[in-house]
């Protein structure tokens, strides 16, 4: 289990340091720091072991998160754990930053104790606790004094994640379908490797203790409903309309509070919902993966001084749709010195500090396509290396999700409040991010 | 010019580290750095040319962003352009960024080599220097093989500034050590050595450098320079301490130099011309006083000067070792810091006191200071000291001190550190035995040594108490009785086990008249540790137990129901329970006489190199080991069989006799008996072993089985031979005693025989077996061939292996009148084989009987009515048939001659015998 938990700034300093096991000791910190923070070399494994002690980090803009364990303990889900200290401290603090670190110190520590116990995490919903955890900013609207006596019942009880007797006069929830697509291409347009992870984020304002069914296009479901026989003309019907049969989900995971039981048995995703914003579940495809855009370069050496870089990128969606803020990455080889760009949209600069051409374009509709030359004069070298040639990546925004997962739909019944699943008023939103999107050149 | 109105500041540059000194992570620093390498690359290609400081400060740049650990693949050419620039900065980075960045293989360095050619050759002496440090500071071979030939030049000529002669010098010297061969000096040689009377000293001490490491490759070239050092220093030394001005350190006049010149000096024998001599003698003379003189000031570095030329002197006393007078001055000075507060002096005076321990004029001197050396010993706060101290102690040990200096030593082991415990150990074993009188004493302290720190003594150690207890009758019995008390202790170490299982085993009967030592409380004594230890020592006691038996026929019971016992017979371990089995049968069929023989004491070991001394020189390599103990090792010519051997053996010869301590090596019991008075300085005994004897070699195996068949300087070749009935079995032991390994070594019998594996490494031993049937009598012994390469150079041995037909007897008791009605039986002439001979050795009867026992038959006793007769008896198997044979030795006294009779079913096997025993006698 984690031993102990240490918050650095980029210099290496102990921000927060806090211990939960005596094979902990102040050492430790230190030898994090020296042989992590202030290596020669970058550390890139997110593991480190020295003296037997192990090192988990994450790093968020100039912060160093570790926890550190003497123990064989399972790292991912240390990893887990340290992502979700950051989501907590963000929903509390916003920005995890040196100086919002260090003005919430006591939160931080108060934080610490809720959510680590001996070293075992416990539980870590922002919603639940937010309820008794509170600083400055966060107050809790309903400070009745029976509320807070309901907490331990509340926080211990089978339901830890919602409070009872929660009311909203608009029963409201959002749902958003986060997807970051994926992909290693060969210049010729032969997709190496491809996949989409996902999530679903869902933010609800729910009055009671509603009780929630969610469904999408999942093959296995479908086909499991396929079977169930009476709803099947109807089923196939529906979906025939929307293109695309059912998508196959390789993995997935769920928040704690849907009924696994229930998921395994009979395939459907139910469960009563966290107040506010959580995320539902977590998935990756590697199937069927609709690529939004499609990167086609062209590299021509011209002699020992001259690269000629042609790329066109060309956009594979519904022309109705627009995507957002693209942005294509071409790599320079080491040695140049000077860069010429013509471009008909957007802007392209050459940034020398990154060894590489940036080419902006702010919004492109679908089924459309653009092109940028390049002319990079290079300086001859006594180096006999070859360039690398490093892929070109690509940024986006797509207002679809790509691995084709739709969102079939979600009740909500509430059998002790008067209303209905008609009377809520639902959202969903699909958004499709480039996560490593790369072609090589 | 607008250069120069910029200055030398290189703003930009300035800017540039600020800036990456200000960045807050690694990848921001990586930014900069590639923003700045594209700028800097820009500015490169751009096709206006850049001016001098441009081209400077980029160059430092990229300089600086090498520095910074990040590839620099381009700028050599504009750091090669800044070499032809006239300004001294701008060749000074240009210089720089040439000699961090460019490799030997870079194209450029045509270029290079010419822009520092036209930079030698100015008349300009910062650019001379800027282009010599160039060359030292690169270094490689191309550029010796440039600029070798120019060099010196540079540093002979007359009109050379001194700054650059003294670089020319070391530059030269680099250049030397890169590559030697490059580096001729020939025509140079006399000029270079001149440079020692050169009036600038910042010349001389360069020079001296280079003079020092080109005397030790040739020194008689530079036999010269050794008056002219001589001069030199005796000038320094008599110098004030205000003359040389810039070279006064502390008020000690050129200490560098001064030291340079007496290391150069020590490349030399003693100076022959009596002047020179006596001039140098003077110097010292004046160095050790000024030791005497009082401190100048307080200042460590006065101190630290003047003590570096005083060691350098007392080193090159110690080099001459000629003359007693200053010998004996330096240790009484040595003594002095061997009480000083410095660490590090006292350390220095203890290593140079080493050397001189080993002086014959000092030896006497040195020994002055043991109180305080035992006191370092002791009191050292520092290892290091401590571990000099005890070299020294060891270095200054004589017979008149040896016991104290032992028995310090001893008591210091307790509370020694562990690095250091080992080479303790093997040091005081040594002086116990090099300078042991009394035996006693010597037994006394190995088993005082074993006690208290038995896991670091190693095997050879023990090994040697056994040899020199068992080849001195006078400690036999105490050592008994003292190994009897050791052992009485609840805990003792394994090594103490073995040494008291070997000596109760031996000599227990020495002690048994004491009742509290009676026979059965040795052996429970011994027998309580039997469960505390490991296998081999176990083995050990099994083999002592085997000699109780028949030392005390009375314990034999007890002995044999420990031998049944289950954890004996069914031991997992093969060699205790072929111990235990054939022991245990041995001792329950073998008449006493029987057992008597085999169970005979152990004769007395050959004398032979200590094996410690072997292997604490192994330890501290050859440069360790001390002047006397090399001219020992010379004397043994390189003998250091001892230890190699012996591990061979416990591992290849499973065999229950107890073969210990590699007897089977040694030379015949007769041969080689210690002189009485021997001391234990170990002068190997060649006995009996000479290249062309192996003929002799052959007539010896005649009545015995084990033994060395050859040896010469390279090759020893060990003989151990098992018969029964027509079957035989040799195993041969092909050591090699030089330190290289030989290949292809191959064997050809002219009969069938197993292969030997092709290579022999240094000092190691292998093995062949041949197995033998014998198929008919025969007469001819069978050859074996060895050839090997050894070197370059093929090696070829023919040598005769020792199969005679007499090793085939099976021996057959008979009585009296049994035997002379063969003896009629066999009457035929031709049956007969008759032989008069005068006797070669000694008419000794017990020899006589262990010859013929040996040789394989029964010797008869009360058969023949002369007692003085010998009669015996055996049959021959062969597998064609069996042939009995009688033989029949009457030795007369007075004439010493013998007259030998063999009568066997056969013919030739009558003559066959006759001649082979008629050798042996």
């Amino acid at each position: 289990m984690i031993g102990g938990l240490f918050i650095y700034n980029h210099k290496g300093e102990v921000l927060i340091s806090r211990v939960y096991r005596d094979d902990i000791g102040r050492n430790a910190v230190d030898a994090f720091r020296v042989n992590v923070i202030h290596a020669r070399q970058q550390v890139r494994s997110p593991v480190t072991n020295f003296a037997r002690t192990s090192f988990f980090h994450v790093k968020r803009s100039n912060i160093w998160l570790a926890a550190v364990t003497k123990q064989n303990v399972n790292a991912a889900m240390v990893f887990e754990f340290l992502y979700k200290m950051c989501d907590v401290m963000t929903a509390y603090f916003s920005k995890i930053s040196e100086e919002n670190i260090k003005n919430n110190f006591v939160l931080i520590y108060e934080l610490l104790d809720e959510i680590l116990d001996f070293g075992y995490p416990q539980n870590s919903e922002t919603g639940a606790l937010k309820t008794f955890i509170t600083q400055q900013g966060i107050k809790s609207q309903h400070h009745t004094k029976e509320e807070q006596s309901q907490i331990t019942s509340q926080v211990t009880g089978q339901i830890g994640w919602r409070r009872e007797g929660i009311k909203y006069r608009r029963n409201e929830l959002f749902l958003d379908v986060l997807e970051s697509v994926n992909l290693l291409m060969s210049p010729q347009g032969q997709v190496l490797s491809a996949h989409v992870s996902g999530r679903v984020v869902m933010k609800s304002y729910l009055s009671g203790m509603p009780e929630c069914k969610f469904g999408m296009n999942d093959k296995i479901v479908i086909d499991k409903q396929g079977k169930g026989g009476t709803t099947d003309d109807s089923g196939k019907s529906e979906l025939g309309g929307s293109g695309k049969q059912s998508i196959a989900i390789d993995d997935c995971t769920f928040h704690q509070c849907v009924r696994l039981s229930k998921f395994d048995s009979e395939r459907s995703i139910s469960f009563i919902p966290p107040d506010g914003e959580y995320e539902l579940m977590r998935y990756r495809t590697t199937k069927d993966i609709i690529l939004p855009f499609r990167v086609i370069p062209l590299v021509r050496e011209v002699g020992r001084t001259k690269l000629e870089v042609k790329v066109v990128i060309k956009s594979n969606f519904k022309p109705s749709l627009l995507a957002q803020k693209i942005e294509v990455r071409i790599p320079t080889p080491l040695n140049t010195s000077g860069v010429q760009v013509i471009c008909m949209k957007g802007k392209a600069k050459y940034k020398a500090s990154e060894n590489a051409i940036v080419w902006k374009i702010k919004r492109m509709a679908g089924m459309k396509e653009s092109q940028i030359s390049a002319e990079i004069e290079l300086l001859p070298t006594n180096d006999k290396k070859k360039w690398a040639r490093p892929p070109i990546s690509m940024n986006f925004e797509v207002p679809f999700a790509p691995s084709g997962l739709k969102v079939r739909y979600l009740k909500v019944f509430e059998p002790k409040l008067n209303y209905s699943d008609h009377d809520v008023i639902k959202w969903v939103r699909y958004i499709g991010r480039s996560g490593i999107y790369e072609t090589r050149c | 010019m607008p250069a120069v109105s910029k200055g030398d500041g290189m703003r930009g540059l300035a800017v540039f580290i600020s800036d990456i000194r200000n960045c807050k992570s690694k990848e921001a620093e990586i930014k900069r750095i590639n923003k700045e390498l594209a700028n800097i690359r820009s500015k490169f290609k751009g096709d206006k040319a850049l001016d001098g400081y441009s081209k400077k400060k980029y160059v430092c740049k990229l300089l600086f962003i090498f520095l910074l650990g990040h590839d620099i693949d381009f700028g050599h050419m504009e750091a090669v352009n800044l070499l032809s620039s006239n300004k001294y900065t701008e060749k000074q980075i240009g210089y720089l960024f040439i000699s961090v960045l460019v490799n030997s293989n870079s194209e450029l360095i045509r270029l290079i080599n010419n822009a520092i050619k036209n930079d030698l050759s100015s008349r300009n002496p910062t650019f001379m220097c800027l282009a010599l440090h160039c060359i030292a500071n690169v270094g490689s071979r191309e550029m010796a093989e440039a600029f070798a030939g120019e060099i010196p030049r540079i540093l002979v000529a007359g009109d050379t500034m001194d700054s650059v002669k003294q670089s020319a010098a070391l530059c030269l010297l680099r250049l030397y050590k890169t590559s030697p061969d490059l580096v001729l000096m020939g025509e140079w040689t006399s000029r270079v050595v001149h440079l020692l009377n050169d009036q600038h000293m910042g010349v001389v001490t360069a020079a001296i450098s280079l003079i020092t490491c080109l005397s030790q490759k040739n020194p008689d070239e530079f036999k010269t320079c050794v008056s002219l050092a001589v001069s030199r220093l005796s000038r320094i030394v008599s110098s004030a301490s205000t003359d040389l001005q810039d070279y006064t350190y502390y008020f000690v006049p050129a200490p560098w130099l001064s030291c340079k010149l007496l290391r150069l000096l020590q490349c030399y024998p003693p100076p022959e011309d009596g002047a020179v001599k006596g001039r140098l003698v003077e110097c010292l003379e004046t160095i050790l006083n000024k030791a005497q003189e009082p401190p100048k000031s307080k200042k460590v570095q006065h101190s630290n000067a003047k003590n570096a030329i005083l060691f350098e002197a007392i080193s090159l006393i110690i080099h001459y070792d000629s003359e007693p007078n200053l010998l004996v001055r330096a240790c009484n000075q040595l003594g002095q810091f061997l009480q000083h507060r410095e660490t590090n002096l006292r350390y220095l005076a203890l290593e140079s006191m080493c050397t001189l321990a080993s002086s014959e004029f000092s030896h006497e001197a040195v020994k002055t200071h043991i109180e305080t050396v035992i006191n370092a010993l002791k009191t050292e706060r520092d290892v290091s000291v401590r571990q000099r101290a005890a070299d020294l102690l060891y270095a200054m040990c004589d017979r008149s001190n040896a016991k104290q200096i032992v028995a310090e030593m001893l008591s210091y082991l307790e509370t020694a550190d562990y690095s250091i415990r080992e080479e303790m150990v093997l040091k005081v074993a040594i002086l116990a035995e090099k300078y042991a009188v009394d035996y006693s004493w010597y037994v006394d302290t190995i088993l005082n040594l074993i006690r208290i720190a038995g896991d670091y003594v190693s095997e050879e150690v023990w090994y040697r108490v056994i040899q020199i207890v068992i080849n001195r009758d006078d400690v036999q019995g105490y050592a008994a009785k003292t190994v009897f008390e050791a052992l009485q202790a609840p805990a003792c170490h394994e090594n103490m086990v073995k040494v008291g299982g070997y000596i109760l085993g031996e000599f227990g009967n020495l002690i048994a008249g004491d009742p509290r030592s009676s026979p059965l409380v040795q052996f429970n004594l011994l027998h309580s540790k039997f469960h505390l230890c490991s296998v081999p020592t176990r083995a050990l006691l099994l083999s002592a137990y085997i000699k109780f038996i028949n030392l005390f026929p009375e314990t034999k019971s007890t002995i044999q129901e420990v031998l049944r016992s289950d954890s004996q017979i069914r031991n997992s371990d093969v060699e205790l329970q072929q111990r235990a089995v054939e022991y245990l049968k041995l001792s329950s069929i073998a008449s006493t006489d029987v057992l008597a023989t085999v169970l005979e004491e152990m004769p007395p070991f050959p004398e032979r190199e200590s094996s410690i001394l072997a292997k604490l020189k192994k330890k501290k390599g050859p440069g360790a080991v001390s002047v006397n103990e090399l001219e020992e090792g010379k004397r043994e010519g390189g003998e250091l069989n001892g230890g190699g051997e012996r591990g061979g053996d416990s591992s290849s010869t499973p065999s229950p006799s107890a073969d210990l301590l590699g007897l089977r090596a040694g030379p015949p019991v007769t041969a080689a008996a210690p002189s009485a008075g021997s001391l234990l300085v170990d002068v190997f005994s060649e006995a009996g072993v000479n290249d062309d004897g192996f003929l002799s070699e052959f007539s010896r195996f005649v009545c015995k089985n084990n033994g060395v068949l050859f040896e010469n300087q390279l090759l020893q070749i060990g003989i151990k031979s098992e018969y029964r009935q027509n079957l035989g079995r040799m195993y041969l032991f092909y050591g090699n005693k030089t330190s290289v390994q030989f290949v292809t070594f191959t064997t050809t019998l002219n009969v069938q025989a197993k292969p030997v594996e092709p290579l022999i490494e240094g000092g190691a031993q292998v093995q062949q077996v041949i197995n033998i049937e014998c198929l008919t009598d025969f007469s001819d012994a069978p050859l074996l061939n060895i050839k090997f390469r050894y070197g370059g150079a093929l090696q070829n041995l023919t040598l005769k292996l020792p199969v005679t037909i007499n090793k085939f007897f099976q021996p057959t008791e008979m009585a009296s009148h049994d035997f002379f009605q063969r003896w009629k039986q066999l009457s035929l002439p031709q049956q007969e084989a008759q032989k008069i001979f005068k006797a070669n050795h000694a008419m000794d009867t017990e020899v006589l009987k262990a010859k013929l026992l040996g040789l394989g038959m029964a010797l008869l006793e009360n058969v023949d009515p002369n007692p003085e007769n010998f009669v015996c008896a055996g049959v021959i198997q062969t597998k064609a048939q069996q042939v009995g044979s009688l033989l029949r030795l009457e030795p007369n006294a007075q004439a010493q001659m013998y007259r030998l009779t063999v009568r066997s079913s056969k013919d030739t096997v009558s003559k066959r015998l006759c001649e082979l025993l008629a050798e042996q006698f």
